[in-house]
């Protein structure tokens, strides 16, 4: 039986249970036809090259771009290597680059202090069997459902300078989407909108996987709530907590949607995903920076894919 | 999500009313968006340019109306289906066939197979575009299967891009869902001769069928609020799909936000009704596999 909370938590339709694996390897190998194996090899074979003529050729492809010359349209047998220099001309000579790192880091910070933890803290609370939870939960994960892109025209109609409500009842006159010293402000909260609900349901599904029982016995001992959870709970938890962080990063580091459709990723809300879409398809296309900056990403995803995997494959194997 | 856990009725004491509202207010804070999105766009542009948006009145159906003549809807739609049903139909199908393998033999390659198909639905869309906006616009198809003669620009190229990006997703779920089926249903399929493609079609993917009913439910979600690939790879305004059409509804309904609210609704009404029909399936996808960014 897997061991992996977030499928024991789904009791609703439970797997029927495994039965220990009869018979060795070698006995089944010879039991596969001639057919059986080319069946086989289809089978993994046509969605493996989907997978990697797709996203893992492309992926390499980026990183050794990343060390040419290649303006992007020319020829691909006339691209020299120009070794560091795209990245040195990324940090040196591109104005939009250094705001673009920083505005990541900011959302990555305003997920992972405010956004994560309020959606890991209201998953505590709907965990205690209340009246209403359904509502609750509904509530909170309906943002879940809308893409990023149509979030940012939902929050329009509460941003927009003469026809916002938030204008309206304060009485200001702020282009929160334009206005380039507040719109990353207003961008990060209508992401953490949804990323709250996203989380609360992640959260949840492994809280509901913690074994009672180790509640019960911490109640007994006459530790209070709280401390129960954070001496308890938390730590048992901890392939969720992995889960949840990873998801932030990466939720951040992908983050593009909303402010494309804002206003294409400028003016204040620069992020290095929309820099390398700029580079690509704007009318300004500059290959070489477009590429260090994706490897930048590659790089830095890869990292907490890394982490997910170990933690994930640690709990199936288990 | 399943209650296993007797239900303690505790007396309503003072915490736990603060509990209650506490959450209520957080949940009415999360639904104001949606819901002041659905008020406006049932309002008169006259009749709020007059009176503000904190006002009562001038209710009408007519942004709906105009809302969906001038951004084109009907087409966008009807694109969004063209784009999603099959995507949604070919990653089921290939990820399915890679995670029976996954599930039923034990080899060691499995785990790197695995590993190959998770990762790649992790990694950021921006990272793979350079390569594979050169891809797209080098690939030619035959002027039958779309007008653009290329990849690019063309119902195909999206249809693969969102197969193999998802692939990963469901092959990660459904691996994990076919390991826990009772082995001895292969003996006994073995005994009676059944080939391996017998044993996937006809054993274990009637099994499966909750797994690939929350995972379709999420994927045709997802897919269908898919933005960056149809942005970058599409050119022809009129075969965009319906979430990256906004980008140009951005233009042509800027000044006036009771149609913005409009449309914001008409497009949020398909996986709003998702969401309400299946929200079962749509929790369980994605408490299953708790990945995808």
């Amino acid at each position: 039986m897997s061991d992996l909370p977030l499928i024991q938590a789904d009791r609703a339709v439970p797997p029927p249970a495994a039965t220990t694996s009869t018979g060795g390897r070698r006995r089944r190998l010879r039991l596969l036809s001639r057919t059986d194996r080319v069946v086989i090899t289809l089978m993994v074979l046509v969605p493996l090259l989907l997978v990697t003529g797709f996203v893992w050729l492309p992926a390499a492809a980026t990183v050794l771009l990343s060390g040419t010359n290649w303006d992007g349209i020319g020829p691909l047998n006339e691209i020299e290597f120009v070794g560091a220099r795209n990245y040195s001309d990324v940090v040196n000579i591109y104005p939009p680059f250094v705001p673009a790192v920083q505005h990541n880091l900011l959302w990555l910070a305003a997920l992972f202090v405010v956004a994560t933890p309020f959606g890991m803290f209201l998953a505590v609370l709907l965990d205690k069997e209340l009246r209403g939870s359904r509502f609750y939960q509904t509530a909170l994960y309906l943002p879940v459902v809308l893409s990023l892109a149509l979030i940012g025209f939902v929050w329009q109609l509460l941003y927009s300078r003469d026809q916002g409500l938030i204008n309206a009842v304060f009485g200001s006159s702020i282009d929160w989407y334009g206005d380039s010293s507040v719109n990353i402000w207003a961008v990060m909260v209508a992401s953490g909108w949804r990323h709250v609900g996203y989380i609360m349901l992640l959260y949840l599904a492994g809280l509901k996987g913690v074994d009672p029982s180790l509640r019960e016995a911490a109640a007994v001992d006459g530790a209070s709530e709280s401390r129960a959870f954070f001496r308890v709970v938390f730590p048992v938890m901890r392939p969720i907590n992995i889960i949840v962080l990873v998801v932030t990063v990466i939720e951040s580091l992908r983050a593009f949607d909303l402010v494309w459709v804002v206003n294409k990723g400028r003016n204040g809300l620069e992020l290095i995903s929309a820099l390398v879409t700029q580079n690509v398809v704007g009318e300004a296309s500059r290959i070489g920076f477009g590429s260090a900056l994706a490897t930048i990403m590659l790089v830095v995803s890869l990292v907490f894919i890394t982490i997910y995997l170990a933690t994930v494959m640690r709990e199936n194997r288990e | 999500m399943s209650v296993d856990t007797p239900v303690r009725r505790r007396k309503l004491t003072p915490l736990r009313i603060l509990l209650h509202g506490f959450l209520i207010v957080v949940s009415l804070a999360w639904l104001f968006p949606i819901a002041w999105a659905v008020l406006t766009s049932l309002r008169s542009y006259d009749y709020t340019a007059a009176n503000g948006y904190v006002s009562f009145g001038g209710w009408t159906f007519d942004n709906y109306v105009t809302a969906w003549r001038t951004a084109e809807f009907g087409q966008h739609f009807l694109n969004s289906v063209y784009i999603t049903v099959p995507a949604v139909l070919l990653t089921l199908f290939l990820a399915s066939c890679v995670a029976f393998v996954i599930a039923r033999f034990s080899w060691k390659l499995n785990l790197v197979l695995l590993g190959i198909f998770t990762a790649a639905n992790l990694l950021p869309q921006q990272a793979l575009l350079i390569p594979l906006f050169r891809l797209f616009t080098e690939v030619p198809l035959p002027e039958f299967m779309s007008d653009s003669e290329l990849l690019y620009d063309s119902y195909w190229g999206l249809i693969l891009i969102n197969v193999a990006f998802q692939c990963g997703f469901c092959v990660f779920v459904l691996s994990n869902y076919m390991k826990a089926l009772p082995r001895d249903l292969y003996e006994a399929a073995m005994v009676d001769g059944a080939s391996i493609w017998r044993q996937y079609w006809q054993v274990t993917m009637p099994l499966c069928r909750p797994a690939l009913a929350a995972l379709a439910t999420l994927e045709v979600t997802w897919i269908y609020n898919e933005f960056f690939w149809a942005t970058v790879l599409m050119r022809t305004g009129d075969k965009f799909p319906v979430t990256s059409s906004l980008n140009n509804l951005r233009g042509e309904f800027f000044t006036d936000n009771n149609l913005v609210s409009a449309g914001s609704v008409l497009v949020a009404i398909p996986t709003l009704v998702i969401f309400f029909m299946l929200q079962r399936h749509f929790v369980r996808g994605l408490t299953l596999g708790a990945s995808k960014g």
